[in-house]
């Protein structure tokens, strides 16, 4: 059934196929044969998958979101938001619909060794490095939407930084989409080798109209090396969104992830991470859900040797008829001793009718490990209320303040300003301003 | 300043405070102690509003009004302020914030304009010194992550900011080494003014060597049963409460 849905997707094939990169490139075009036959036999993943019981991607299926081509005339309410997200002190690449788009980028001044590129342009210039890294972090077979993301992509970003090399500006990759009812696939492979220390900042826009972004990205952090992955999930309300994040983590490497779901209709988020050696991971998420949207995010931390550590925090505001979902999976392999976990997921309901379904899972096969996991779901703390009232302030205001700060512990978490007023302006935009004078903050 | 007169208070139709009757005038300290279930934190959730208590008698009537009838924020604005025994940690909300947030919803209420933001910074750091805290304090989320001898003198940092007519201070002293203990009092101190009065809720009479109270007065079983100056405290440090508790019962 999903396969014959599938099978419009599969029909148009064809025709995109001419226009992808890569095309001179026989393991990249076998390992897009490969996806395509897998997406082909079972379309898009149904909510019979245990992994998937709480995604309802038929949507998907019943349009067909097609990729658009290079060099359509861009319009200049595009530039207009991509002036609101595109940040001043970083290297950005930005991918207009789904294709790198050289004349908004902002790639000056690179330090000679540091590879920052379209994922195009890495195939043309640097295949046999994108090779190596390429569907190593994931495979085709994770599931149909990685599979279709293979078969599909047109472009994406590329990051190559040498051993030792700490970047002193983030990376921005800006995912602008302007075309209805189009679909924009993408491929993001990030390196850092030993001892490199990276940030990198993925932003997800778009116009109000109706469209399909699916990105993979995998990233591969190496011995000792430092990355700071941040998701600025802000697509339009009328928007489907898939994010897939696969992280291969070497010994005493350190993988910090913030993910901000704030916009989709349906938008979900996958992010796995396996760590080596004592290797560290921190996993923070917010996510918030207004009106009828659908926002779900899956977690996979795999601890595959000893000493290893993940904190991970997720927290969710939802109002109106919207839906968040949390799946967080924590992994010790029997080989992980010392392990030290922690998982945390919170979600402040503002409505009757607004939905947290939350499912963490420990699978713990070492027995000599410290792991933690706790969930609320809930409403705003009285005693926290009647503090702010004895403070002088209403309790109307104690509210819309207490609200505020629950989303607003994990902005604080940014360590770059430009980013960190980024996200403080989504919340404040979404959620009631009367308890909150942007001004003092 | 307060008149406690005959109130009569029920948790879950259970009666804990029965019949207090309390004059505290302009620039007193008042010291409430008593044992443990004697309703002194009763008393100062009352005075500061908490939900969760019925009034079932008497009245409480502070500068001329009723105190009952306000709303808890009305009570802060109008120069209530109940120090927590547990002050409650807020992530996502700086101090400075919160003080500032306060300090303009007093000024609204008195129909002042906003604080100009350099004046608010300069009588902050001000106080900030004053209670021998770090002024990174201020850009810290409220008492997430606060020792809790550095929460109570958030409490006490807020009091200095905010300038209450009427300070409760309920159980200041519980949690706080000695040193801890000293730089509350000396903020306390630093306090007293011939019109600011205070009500310091203690179990013990340690605070008290610190703060010299004008009066104390003893609670058990939901009511006030003896009362004396500063010496009264030092007599139950010496004997305990058990002596009062004995007495009350054999009236």
């Amino acid at each position: 059934m999903t396969a014959a849905t599938a099978s419009r997707y599969t029909a148009e094939y064809s025709s995109i196929a001419p226009t992808l990169p890569g095309q001179n490139l026989p393991w990249l075009t076998a390992l897009r044969q490969d996806a395509l036959t897998k997406f082909s036999a079972q379309g898009f993943p149904s909510l019979r998958e245990e992994e998937w019981r709480y995604t309802n991607v038929s949507a998907i299926e019943k349009k067909l979101f097609s990729s658009s081509l290079i060099g359509q005339a861009q319009e200049p309410v595009a530039t207009e938001l991509l002036a609101a997200y595109q940040l001043p002190d970083a290297w950005s690449v930005v991918l207009l619909d789904g294709h790198f788009c050289a004349e908004l980028s902002a790639l000056n001044d690179l330090p000679e060794t540091v590879s920052v590129m379209s994922m195009a342009d890495a195939l043309a210039k640097q295949p046999e490095i994108v090779e190596r890294y390429i569907n190593q972090a994931v495979t085709n077979d994770e599931h149909n939407f990685v599979a279709f993301n293979t078969a599909w992509f047109t472009d994406g970003l590329f990051v190559h930084v040498p051993a030792k090399l700490v970047l002193e500006k983030p990376i921005q990759v800006v995912h602008l989409n302007t075309k209805n009812d189009a679909l924009a696939s993408t491929r993001t492979v990030i390196v850092a080798e030993q001892m490199a220390d990276i940030k990198v900042i993925e932003t997800f826009v778009g116009l109000d109209i109706a469209y399909l972004s699916a990105a993979v990205t995998e990233v591969f952090v190496g011995v000792n090396a430092d990355v700071t992955l941040y998701k600025m999930q802000c697509e339009s309300n009328k928007a489907y969104h898939f994010g897939g994040i696969y992280v291969k983590q070497a010994k005493h490497a350190r993988f910090i992830h913030h993910n901000f779901a704030f916009g989709g209709l349906l938008a979900r988020c996958d992010i796995h991470t396996d760590l080596d050696l004592a290797s560290e991971c921190e996993l923070n998420g917010l996510y918030l859900g207004v009106n009828r949207q659908h926002i779900d995010n899956h977690t996979r931390i795999n601890h595959l040797k000893p000493h290893g550590i993940s904190r991970e925090l997720y927290k969710g505001v939802l109002d109106d008829r919207a839906r968040g979902v949390f799946q967080g999976r924590v992994i010790v392999a029997e080989d992980a001793q010392k392990t030290d976990s922690q998982m945390n997921n919170r979600n402040l309901l503002l409505s009757n009718d607004a939905e947290a379904d939350t499912k963490p899972q420990l699978e713990i096969y070492a027995d000599d490990v410290k792991c933690a996991h706790g969930v609320t779901v809930g409403q705003l703390d009285e005693k926290s209320i009647f503090y702010l009232q004895s403070r002088c302030i209403d309790e109307e205001t104690a509210r819309n303040m207490l609200t505020f700060a629950f989303a607003n512990e994990m902005v604080d978490k940014i360590k770059i300003k430009s980013v960190h007023d980024q996200a403080l302006e989504q919340v404040l935009i979404r959620f009631p301003q009367e308890g909150v004078n942007k001004e003092w903050l | 300043m307060l008149s406690i007169k005959n109130l009569t208070v029920n948790v879950n139709d259970k009666q804990i405070l029965k019949g207090i009757n309390l004059e505290i005038k302009p620039g007193e300290i008042h010291a409430i102690m008593g044992p443990n279930g004697s309703g002194k934190s009763t008393l100062s959730h009352i005075l500061s509003g908490k939900a969760g208590y019925t009034v079932t008698g008497g009245s409480v009537t502070y500068q001329g009004k009723d105190l009952l009838e306000m709303p808890p924020e009305i009570r802060a604005r109008e120069g209530v302020f109940l120090a927590f025994q547990y002050p409650v940690e807020i992530p996502g909300v700086s101090n400075i914030y919160l003080l500032k947030a306060a300090l303009n919803s007093i000024r609204k209420h008195h129909g002042q304009p906003e604080v100009d933001a350099m004046d608010f910074l300069t009588l902050v750091k001000d106080k900030v010194r004053l209670l021998e805290m770090d002024e990174k304090f201020l850009y810290r989320a409220v008492n997430e992550g606060f020792s809790g001898g550095e929460k109570k003198r958030n409490e006490i940092l807020q009091m200095a900011i905010l300038e209450p007519k009427l300070c409760i201070l309920d159980e200041t002293d519980s949690g706080l080494d000695i040193d801890a203990l000293k730089v509350v009092a000396e903020g306390v101190n630093s306090l007293r003014t011939a019109n600011r009065s205070f009500v310091m809720v203690t179990h013990y009479q340690r605070l008290l060597d610190y703060i010299k109270p004008d009066f104390v007065h003893v609670l058990a079983n939901g009511q006030i049963v003896k009362s004396g100056g500063a010496e009264l405290a030092l007599e139950l440090e010496e004997k305990g409460y058990s002596w009062l508790e004995d007495s009350k019962a054999a009236v």
